[in-house]
């Protein structure tokens, strides 16, 4: 709460209401505990009020169960990542007290069930306690025993009574989420949201409210990523995917098959990852660019069938929704570490377009960006993105839709003659002609894994080969001329320059404002595309002393990650180093800050 | 360059033709479905395959764009070059789920899958069984040799017990499996063998497995004269062997009566097996759309996608 802290006791005093700019509100529980809920509530809640929001959970990877917070960052100004202290924890259960106490701010609110904690009281002068029976009020608000849900919705009412929240737009919510299910689900869950509402919230002597939020133009949605990137695909114009469940791919798939047929399309849950990606080839093939997805196990999987779709060229989307690996790894972490599959996996020499969004809105564009670069370019592209997306719940404009969708559909016209391969192209650039289209001069096209000639006819000639391995190399290289440089957010010149890719952009950002804020030389750079690079990228480096990259995965057997390892290969830059981490927990603003401090002061002893 | 780079790729030119209607197209004749000379080895039983899909679709008057010929790895996978029309070579083992693409999203095409038993049964297996099961539209036809010929000579999923082979120098120890068995119990709903030395055998089987709606299966036994030689001789009357034709008492539609007569030693039986009716895939998921599009009738994409997102402010 940047423009107020808790005030200190003031006997006897009426609770004071401050005016704040934003708040970090973490939830701690079990993952039964509908905590994700409330966070999804207070999400939405920003959005309608044209306030910015983000959100970061950790979810256990048993099946049912196990210990799970819920972080809620809400601002009238730019928020920019998750944050990294709490204003307010709110917690359930002892252990969710004791493991997540650290993570309030000194002088932080801990709103707590003392049905199930016990206080401990040497944490009682660094923050603020205030103890509810939580589950105890809710039975008593909606019956029923203490097992039953309804706890979070209770908690949702203490903290929109303390953040002095809009009481309509919250019913509202809470009646649109629970509409369409028995009657009294929806009265029971308004009864124990107004319970907790009514509850006197004690000795807390303030309670805040949020300043007005600069107008913005038009309204704003409310999705976490892997909804943003499967709207984004239909927006594209997709309409047939195939896939097979994996966390934390499943999303995804599970909302195009629920949305694809309401434009006349399908998505197929098939037999296993391999089948997946061929029946999106086969799509494709068959004519308008289809998409397939999983997460790093079910991607090794692929790339057989991704090469194939590289030496035939055909359009194709691969979502890797990143996680904790190799192997099966950990499957509800965070973690940054198949750029170099991403980009290089596979056989042979396989060029493949890897663009990785930074948020949640990055999601819904960069989709349509990869459909159209794959469609463009006739070659496969996978959107990188990660857990940290993946699943957390962002407010952004809304697209002009009626603008933005677009209509991919194949058409059959006759041609007279058709070379799907054509050398004589000086971009290199393939259009295919889908099954269906009569070609007059009666020869036609096979697409095929072999080295082939300009009809697709296989071919062992060593000119042939290396003509086509240029081809497909070219109109890589002829889209990479196309990209934007990213601009560089501060001064584009200076000591520092952090690198980063994905999800860490809004970190990254942020540390760069503090840094600077403190004097600190400092700016930073977000890469979007990764392979092809955009151009420009070393008249950047060349302004900064120090080039350092941050990735969540790890610093490998010569000190850089995985995109430090590419720009060094690619621009042979011995001021590129690494600031790696595989926690599994996306970057916190003073991490990065005192990653930077030490990893400078290594980098000039080694200079 | 960058002129060029940022131009859009030129679609090919389309000249101003007549299109004639469907009345005034004439069916295809042999020279003009024929590409690519095969390359399979003198006396290869895939020839006669071949010869016998250019009769289907010269009979049936099939149009070059209507068909879809696909193939995964291996000497009778090599068939889509030969055939003169779009087709697709695909990557061992998995031709099945790359036609399902193209068959689920293209209902106005026939697509033909042929393969041999090292792509179908050994490391396309998993594929197989859930093409059948699910019964997608298209016809799969096994070129079964018995053995891997592409690389010359290793033990096949179809190879007999005892079959001497470059992995198996003492003979194969591993039980084959057993095409028509395998199909049935997967769920096939179209199940037919039949054999390349009896060409009008052949033709009648992939008549009716294209007239089939559904997954339509065919085990074409194909000897490979170069690492098998011999193999079907006991199915070949020219070789004193003998063709045997399902009883004409056989219901197609009994699967316990099916399995039977696939238990049957060598050289069993030729015809169809087992035929049912069952909805598709296709029709199935054809349906759902009819029905969720029903719910959003009259509006357009960007408009469906709107109300989704008029539930997220």
């Amino acid at each position: 709460m940047s423009d107020s802290t808790v005030a200190a006791a003031n006997a006897g005093g009426a609770p004071k209401v401050a005016k704040i700019s934003e708040a970090i509100i973490r939830i701690a529980g079990n993952s039964q505990d509908g905590i994700q809920a409330i966070g999804g509530f207070l999400a939405r809640l920003a959005g309608r009020s044209e306030q910015e929001v983000m959100t970061f959970m950790t979810i256990p990877s048993t099946i049912s169960g196990g210990p799970s917070i819920f972080q809620v960052r809400i601002g009238s100004g730019e928020v920019l990542s998750s944050g990294d202290e709490a204003d307010v924890l709110l917690c359930f259960y002892q252990h969710s007290y004791e493991d997540h106490i650290k993570s309030l701010k000194k002088g932080g609110i801990v709103l707590y069930d003392s049905d199930h904690i016990e206080a401990k009281p040497e944490w009682q002068k660094d923050y603020h306690h205030l103890g509810i029976p939580i589950s105890g009020l809710t039975v008593e608000a909606i019956g029923g025993t203490a097992k039953d849900k309804g706890k979070n919705i209770y908690s949702l009412g203490l903290i929109a009574k303390m953040f002095d929240l809009n009481l309509p737009k919250l019913e509202k919510l809470i009646t649109e989420r629970f509409t369409g299910k028995d009657q009294s689900i929806v009265k029971n869950a308004l009864a124990a949201f107004h319970a907790g509402y009514a509850h006197s919230l004690g000795n807390v002597l303030e309670t805040f409210k949020f300043v007005d939020s600069q107008s913005k133009d038009g309204h704003q949605v409310v999705m976490n990523g892997n909804e943003a990137l499967g709207f984004g695909l239909i927006a594209a114009g997709v309409r047939f995917g195939a896939g097979y469940p994996i966390t934390p791919w499943s999303d995804i798939m599970e909302l195009l098959r629920r949305e694809l047929p309401k434009y006349g399309g399908s998505f197929i849950q098939t037999e296993d990852e391999i089948a997946a990606i061929s029946m999106a080839i086969g799509a494709s093939y068959a004519g308008r660019v289809a998409v397939t997805g999983s997460s790093g196990p079910g991607i090794s999987l692929k790339t057989e069938a991704l090469g194939w779709a590289i030496m035939a060229e055909m359009p194709l989307v691969i979502v890797d929704v990143q996680r904790g690996g190799p192997s099966t790894g950990m499957p509800t972490s965070i973690e940054q570490s198949d750029l170099n599959i991403a980009c290089f996996g596979g056989h042979g020499d396989s060029p493949r377009v890897v663009i990785a969004p930074a948020d949640v809105e990055d999601c819904f564009y960069s989709a349509i960006e990869a459909v159209n670069i794959a469609k463009k370019y006739s070659v496969p592209v996978i959107l990188l993105t990660d857990q940290g997306i993946a699943t957390r719940i962002e407010a952004f404009r809304e697209p002009n839709l009626e603008k933005v969708c677009q209509d991919i559909s194949p058409t059959f016209e006759p041609v007279a003659d058709h070379k799907p391969y054509d050398l004589s192209k000086p971009d290199g650039i393939t259009q295919h002609l889908p099954p269906g289209t009569w070609i007059q001069s009666g020869k036609y096209p096979i697409v095929t894994g072999l080295e082939h000639d300009e009809l697709g006819h296989p071919t062992g000639s060593p000119k042939l080969h290396m003509q086509m391995m240029a081809k497909r190399r070219k109109k890589l290289q002829a889209l990479g001329a196309t990209l934007p440089t990213p601009k560089v957010y501060g001064p584009p010149e200076g000591n520092v320059l952090l690198v980063g890719w994905g999800s860490t952009q809004g970190p990254i950002k942020e540390a760069v404002d503090r840094a600077r804020a403190a004097g600190d030389s400092v700016s930073s750079l977000h890469i979007k595309h990764l392979n092809p690079l955009p151009p420009g990228l070393e008249n950047i480096f060349a302004g900064f002393n120090h080039v350092l990259v941050v990735e969540m995965n790890d610093e490998g057997l010569y000190g850089f990650g995985q995109l430090g390892g590419l720009l060094r290969s690619r621009f042979c830059d011995p001021k590129i180093r690494g600031i790696n981490k595989t926690d599994g927990l996306t970057f916190k603003v003073k991490e990065i800050l005192e990653r930077v401090k030490t990893n400078v002061a290594e980098g000039l002893r080694k200079h | 360059m960058s002129q060029i780079l940022t131009d859009a790729p030129q679609s090919p030119k389309v000249l101003p033709i007549h299109v004639p209607t469907a009345e005034e197209r004439k069916g295809l004749s042999k020279k003009e479905v024929a590409a690519d000379h095969p390359t399979w080895c003198p006396g290869c039983g895939d020839f006669s395959v071949l010869a016998l899909y250019f009769k289907l679709i010269e009979k049936r008057k099939m149009w070059h764009e209507k068909i879809t010929t696909v193939a995964g790895i291996g000497c009778s996978s090599r068939f889509p070059y030969f055939v003169q029309a779009h087709g697709a070579h695909y990557i061992h083992g998995r031709a099945l789920p790359f036609a399902s693409g193209i068959s689920l999203s293209r209902p106005d095409l026939h697509v033909f899958v042929f393969g041999g038993d090292g792509d179908a049964f050994s490391i396309g297996g998993n594929h197989f069984n859930h093409t059948a099961r699910k019964n997608i539209k298209m016809t799969y036809c096994v070129m079964d040799n018995w053995v891997y010929g592409l690389t010359k000579k290793q033990t096949s999923p179809t190879s007999p017990l005892g079959f001497k082979s470059k992995t198996d120098q003492w003979g194969a120890i591993d039980y084959p499996i057993n095409p028509m068995k395998q199909a049935i119990a997967a769920g096939a709903t179209f199940v037919a063998r039949t054999t390349h030395t009896n060409p009008n055998h052949v033709l009648q089987m992939m008549e009716a497995a294209m007239d089939h709606d559904g997954f339509s299966f065919i085990e074409c036994l194909s000897e490979c004269v170069e690492f098998y030689e011999g193999a079907f001789d006991a199915s070949n009357p020219r070789k004193g062997g003998v063709f045997n034709l399902i009883p004409a008492d056989h219901d197609v539609t009994n699967e316990m009566a099916a399995y039977k007569l696939a238990d049957e030693p060598f050289p069993g039986r030729f015809g169809i097996f087992y035929q049912v009716k069952k909805p598709t895939k296709n029709t199935k998921e054809t349906e759902i759309n009819k029905s969720m599009q029903e719910k959003v009738k009259g509006l357009k994409d960007w408009q469906i996608l709107q109300k989704n997102f008029d539930r997220m402010k």
